[in-house]
């Protein structure tokens, strides 16, 4: 492999109660999936505040996604139903603002999905990493 | 539509202020210059009629200071509200932001307002501006005298006025208008229709001119937040960038999203804007989203009524056909 070569930067929410679960399930199976994915754990895809993925974005991140629960079965009954909402105005206003649609996902993985998990995972590592580095949303200001 | 004259309000608050109705009026006063209105709160009848102005600069939204003047006394408050600004009236008492019962409100007709920046445009070195029929006679320090119909002055939001009906009132005054359709969504439709570099390389010639004075934040009748998110100093970002680049998008991201839903698309963030940044463009594809997504939805047209961001439906459309629905209408 070369040194040049890009390795981006992804960041995946995970819902403590599926996703995450998803992830284990995925490495107990030996399912791979890139070393790029950072995941940070949350107690549900509604705890995503649409400002965390800007956040990212500033900071450096290539590619956020969001795992969650499948609609109908979130631990907190309908928490999804509102990640949903706001995660479909999010991502078509980013859209509007000219911002490549690859670099944001938002996917369902029950904790039963360990193979689905390390399919995204690669499917969409593979998606940023043809984009190429995050230039439209980054923040120097904020970049380390 | 015909417009009340100064001379009625005048006459209509302190009548009020003598019976007793109401203790002080929210209204408007002349600034500096004749075009620089400024709210201001008048507490008794001299005041009124020295200092209370009606005309084509009144363009501010008096809801939001309801927020702060209704705490200040015991007794009610005399607002004077033309339809555009009932709408944010009913959206903050959704929000439980002022106590309705203080308040007297007075809805009062609008043929729209006129935007001293397109008016500077076309003259330069304004010295003194008056009504003239139905336009304005703008004297000028260098060319003379310059007339201007009322259309050539109308401020961006009036043009594309989304209702002349008031949705909230104890009293009105002149008549009553309709709800319209100006195309308002047009202007986000044309963005929409454009490839996703011509649509970055456009809202970064926007965005990159925005000095981070907080302007659209603070009058914005929507984010009356006591402690708000862009005033923490450990952000990184709570200042300008000492860049000309593309570095304030998140603050006008989070500013549009916080208010998605809940923006009753007045205009007073366009109007502020010191560096004449479209801001209603961003406000407005959330609302044309959400009327897209989940149905037609008019924040402020119903007082109680239940935010779509608040609210969900088991069949809501995914977050990667939504970025898609535009696409087909448009290729």
């Amino acid at each position: 492999m070369s040194m040049n070569e890009f390795k981006p930067k992804i960041v995946a929410f995970c819902c403590n109660w599926c996703s995450y679960a998803g992830a284990d399930l995925a490495g107990n199976n030996r399912l791979s999936y890139p070393a790029d994915v950072k995941i940070i754990r949350v107690p549900c895809s509604c705890r995503v505040n649409p400002m965390f993925i800007l956040r990212a974005f500033q900071k450096g991140a290539d590619g956020v996604i969001i795992c969650g629960c499948h609609p109908g079965d979130c631990h907190y009954t309908s928490g999804n139903y509102y990640t949903r909402r706001r995660m479909a105005l999010l991502f078509s206003m980013l859209d509007y603002l000219g911002i490549e649609r690859e670099r944001t996902r938002l996917e369902w993985v029950s904790a039963a999905e360990g193979a689905k998990f390390s399919q995204t995972m690669n499917e969409f590592v593979e998606a940023v990493t043809a984009l190429g580095e995050n230039k439209r949303l980054e923040d120097l200001r904020c970049k380390e | 539509m015909q417009r009340v004259t100064r001379d009625v309000l005048v006459q209509k608050a302190i009548s009020l202020l003598s019976a007793g109705t109401v203790d002080r009026v929210l209204g408007w006063k002349a600034g500096e210059f004749s075009y620089d209105v400024t709210p201001y709160v008048f507490k008794d009848a001299e005041a009124l009629k020295a200092d209370f102005v009606f005309d084509d600069f009144c363009g501010a939204n008096f809801s939001k200071y309801l927020v702060k003047e209704c705490g200040k006394s015991e007794g009610k408050v005399l607002v004077f509200l033309k339809p555009c600004d009932t709408y944010s009236f009913n959206q903050l008492l959704t929000e439980h932001r002022f106590d309705r019962e203080k308040v007297y409100a007075v809805g009062i007709p609008c043929d729209g307002m006129a935007d001293i920046t397109k008016i500077r445009e076309k003259a330069e070195g304004i010295s003194e501006i008056t009504a003239e029929g139905d336009g304005f006679c703008v004297k000028t320090l260098y060319d003379g005298d310059v007339k201007l119909t009322k259309e050539e002055a109308l401020a961006e939001r009036c043009l594309n006025c989304k209702s002349q009906k008031h949705v909230a009132y104890d009293e009105l005054l002149g008549e009553e208008g309709e709800v319209i359709d100006s195309g308002r969504f047009t202007g986000v439709e044309a963005l929409e229709a454009m490839t996703p570099d011509e649509r970055f390389a456009f809202w970064k010639g926007e965005l990159s001119r925005c000095i981070r004075c907080n302007a659209c934040r603070d009058v914005c009748p929507a984010c009356t937040c006591e402690k708000c998110v862009f005033d923490n100093p450990k952000s990184g970002v709570e200042n300008k960038a000492i860049a000309d680049s593309f570095e304030e998008k998140m603050f006008h991201i989070i500013r549009a999203f916080h208010v998605a839903g809940r923006c009753t698309d007045c205009g007073e963030c366009s109007r502020v804007c010191p560096q004449n940044i479209p801001l209603h463009l961003l406000n407005r594809k959330f609302i044309k989203d959400i009327n897209g997504f989940y149905g037609d939805y008019q924040a402020g047209e119903e007082a109680y009524s239940r935010a779509p961001l608040v609210n969900y439906t088991t069949e809501d459309i995914e977050p990667a056909d939504a970025v898609k629905k535009g696409d087909g209408e448009n290729a």
